[in-house]
């Protein structure tokens, strides 16, 4: 491969309440199985980008551990690997990683010790299957600066959050604008860039002496009519999981056939850490109707239009409905859960009853487990 | 300067021997058996590679034991059709047996210069293989067999094997006094050192049965082996025992209480999988601190669809299920259809079920394809005409990567293996106790 990947997973936001609590959001489960980096790094190693680097920054604890091996991955080989860079106190810095650019630029080194010609930057909070060579081969016939990965959102869609592109009918980006008050259009930026090394050593180098930190617009933006910033569309799945609704959203995806389909049936597969669990068990009294569960569940209640992770635990009598139940979760019996999203670890009382009314509810509940 | 150079010779000498890898206690692991009580589920893969409780092969348990009592090298001795067997064991990931001293190694039999031959016996295969234990320079060796679903300690039963300074601890289970016929017995005295055996006796003096795991002093299996390979048929339990019992080593037998079933026939087979979905299972694959490991190719979760209902039963991941599954075991990436109901049956890995099927006490093994309407396990009993001994417990059998067409019905005690057509069914009716066989076919 002719390309080297970067993560960035390192940042934080205060939309996905207290979920984000626990874990940098590249670290959030995703689709029963998985947690959301996984989408990334599985593309890189379908991609033959043999070379990872993650760049963490916030509570990456829960990140480390499922990043505890790289086998997984397929990484972990004498060419190549996963190399996870936190921020580091070194001789001329001590700072944390003030941006994306700046993340980059703290971990220059690496980029300069590469050989491979290009760089593949993604975030680590989507959820989405590429193959990389396409918009590498797109970005080297268009004779690309940068290359953006684009997704026309619906027309209904609230852009605001995103960055907003506008293309010319080559497919240049005229015009950037980040988190717009008013969005010019509907297609947004879906956080891949394709950049040459050495083009991104300056620009990085360059954003760092005139202290600029955010790759998006202290780099994209700043340098649109200069550097020739082309737009790569997206035709399939992509989502961002960066909200309490598009978490949601993006979960409930996964229980659409041709979603279900193109992630867990069609190659490429997506990889993740292996838990060794046990298959899940259904016991008398379950009933379990359009939902996905993971292995090690025991089921003795009612599951309707939910995804269930990994290790949960439902009791008898309980009717969990259009809800979320993160891994590990303990649900007393008759329990009635609905529209919610139930943290991971959470013990939830017997003869309890939880309701999202007006959007979704979050319940974090740490009782005693065992004196239920 | 001569004396010297003779120092340093010595020196080299010493630090070479030295420098083998010591290990206290290596596994083998007899693997190489066909379990032809199996029928055709063992038709193409050695029984250790039989999938067992969804997700599992009979010989992850073993495996799982070994890395769980601190055992890091284990030979896994191979024989008949390894291909499976090889494939799932592959260098060790799943169980943490890739290692860069020991691990696991497969052990095939192999040509030699001037006489070769298959493992004719479990004690001839390892004695064949005496120059894999010599690498390790052992203290113990444990003999295991990979056909028995448990989960035991094998550290607990060393110290055992260390107190009382034995030269051979044979692993025993009280069993039911009336069924002790159907085992090896050993009869011990009150601090279980072994006094007699029985095979199979017809009263029996004791109720502890041999469950055919063995812990050898090296020296004591080095030596026995050298001194009966000649021996036709070299066996543990017929051959090696009764050896060490004459010369008076010291024999003792250690008392397992844990769960153990050997699943030797397709009724007993069935059993234990049925076992798993029980309320709180005896052998209860929910325990935290004993963990079971397996490879895994699938780690999707499963869907249950809004006409799917599943009731009483165990479902490996990444299955879709839109029919409805009841007290049944089901492994990973397994397709059920609409409208089709399965009772009381085993359905393996990758097999894919049509609408409007109806399966009742079957066993389908990997990778099958039951077309649209069928109906398994259909009629009264009748004893299997080909087989009657393997054939029988009132179980449909399919064999690995056979088809079913549409609409055809199966009695029981049946047996299927292959890519069967229409035509193969008079009046579209597999009757009781009948078999197809069309393996050769599926090419």
């Amino acid at each position: 491969m002719k390309a080297v990947g970067i993560i960035l997973a390192g940042g934080n936001n205060n939309r996905m309440g207290i979920l984000s609590r626990k874990r940098a959001i590249p670290a959030m489960p995703v689709g029963g199985s998985f947690r959301c980096i996984d989408f990334a790094l599985s593309n890189m190693s379908n991609s033959h980008v043999q070379t990872v680097a993650v760049l963490t920054q916030y509570n990456a604890r829960s990140l480390n551990e499922h990043l505890s091996s790289s086998k997984w991955w397929d990484f972990g080989r004498k060419q190549g690997g996963l190399y996870l860079f936190t921020p580091t106190v070194t001789a001329d810095n001590s700072d944390w990683y003030r941006g994306t650019a700046d993340a980059m630029y703290q971990n220059i080194d690496f980029l300069k010790k590469r050989h491979e010609p290009y760089v593949i930057i993604t975030s680590g909070d989507c959820v989405y299957k590429m193959d990389y060579n396409e918009i590498l081969d797109y970005h080297i016939a268009k004779k690309a600066d940068i290359t953006v990965a684009c997704k026309d959102m619906p027309v209904d869609a609230d852009v605001s959050r995103f960055g907003v592109v506008r293309m010319n009918e080559d497919s240049r980006i005229t015009e950037f604008e980040e988190k717009p008050l008013v969005a010019q259009s509907n297609t947004i930026s879906a956080g891949v860039y394709v950049v040459r090394r050495r083009q991104l050593i300056e620009i990085l180098e360059r954003a760092a002496q005139e202290n600029r930190f955010d790759f998006v617009s202290d780099v994209l933006i700043r340098y649109r009519n200069i550097k020739k910033i082309y737009g790569f569309k997206i035709k399939d799945y992509w989502s961002n999981i960066a909200t309490v609704d598009d978490y949601f959203r993006t979960n409930m995806d996964f229980l659409k056939t041709d979603v279900r389909n193109y992630f867990f049936r069609q190659d490429p597969k997506i990889y993740s850490k292996v838990d060794d669990l046990p298959p899940a068990k259904y016991n008398v009294g379950s009933d379990i109707n359009n939902s996905l569960i993971s292995s090690g569940c025991i089921i003795n209640g009612r599951v309707e239009n939910s995804v269930l992770f990994k290790k949960v635990f439902v009791g008898k009598n309980c009717v969990i409905k259009n809800s979320i139940i993160l891994n590990d979760a303990y649900i007393g019996d008759n329990t009635h859960v609905e529209n919610c999203i139930v943290e991971s670890r959470g013990t939830l009382k017997a003869n309890t009853y939880y309701c999202g009314q007006d959007g979704i509810q979050i319940i974090a509940e740490a009782n005693e487990r065992y004196l239920l | 300067m001569k004396q010297n150079h003779g120092e340093i010779n010595t020196k080299l000498e010493q630090t070479r021997s030295d420098n083998v890898i010591k290990k206290e206690m290596i596994a083998m692991l007899l693997a190489g058996g066909q379990g032809s009580r199996l029928g055709v589920l063992t038709a193409d893969v050695a029984k250790p590679a039989v999938a067992f409780g969804g997700k599992y092969r009979i010989i992850d348990f073993p495996l799982s034991n070994c890395i769980n009592s601190g055992i890091d090298t284990v030979g896994v001795l191979t024989q008949y059709q390894p291909l499976r067997l090889n494939t799932h064991i592959g260098i060790g990931i799943p169980w943490d047996l890739d290692r860069n001293n020991g691990g696991v190694t497969v052990l095939p039999p192999y040509e030699r210069s001037n006489d070769s031959e298959w493992y004719t016996g479990t004690a001839n295969a390892i004695y064949q293989n005496l120059r894999y234990m010599e690498n390790y320079n052992p203290e113990y060796v444990l003999i295991l067999s990979g056909d028995h679903i448990y989960k035991m300690d094998y550290e607990v039963m060393l110290d055992f094997h260390k107190a009382n300074n034995a030269d051979v601890t044979i692993a025993t289970m009280p069993v039911p006094l009336e069924e002790a016929s159907r085992f090896g017995i050993v009869i011990a005295d009150e601090n279980k050192k072994i006094m007699d055996f029985e095979e199979k006796p017809k009263e029996p003096r004791s109720n502890l049965a041999s469950m055919g795991i063995y812990i050898f002093s090296w020296k004591v299996l080095r030596d026995a082996l050298i001194e009966l390979k000649d021996q036709q048929n070299c066996d543990f339990g017929k051959h090696i025992i009764p050896y060490c019992f004459e010369k008076e080593k010291r024999l003792f037998a250690y008392e397992f209480n844990g769960y153990w079933k050997d699943v030797g026939t397709l009724g007993s087979y069935w059993e234990a999988n049925m076992e798993l979905i029980d309320l709180i299972p005896e052998f209860n694959l929910y325990e935290e601190y004993w963990p079971i490991y397996t490879k895994c190719d699938t780690i999707e979760p499963q869907y249950i669809a809004q006409e799917g209902h599943v009731e009483r039963c165990i479902v490996g991941e990444s299955s879709e299920i839109h029919g409805a599954v009841i007290n049944s075991v089901i492994g990973p990436n397994v397709y059920i259809g609409p409208g089709t109901v399965v009772r009381d049956s085993i359905i393996m890995k990758d097999t894919c079920i049509g609408r409007n099927v109806t399966i009742n006490k079957a066993i389908i093994a990997e990778n099958c394809r039951i077309e649209d309407g069928a109906n398994l396990g259909v009629g009264d009993e009748a004893p299997n005409k080909m087989n009657p001994n393997v054939y029988a417990f009132g179980l449909v059998t399919v064999g690995d990567d056979s088809v079913i067409p549409e609409n055809v019905k199966v009695g029981k005690n049946t047996a299927i293996s292959g890519v069967t057509l229409k035509e193969d069914y008079p009046n579209g009716v597999l009757a009781s106790g009948e078999v197809i066989i069309k393996a050769g076919d599926r090419k």
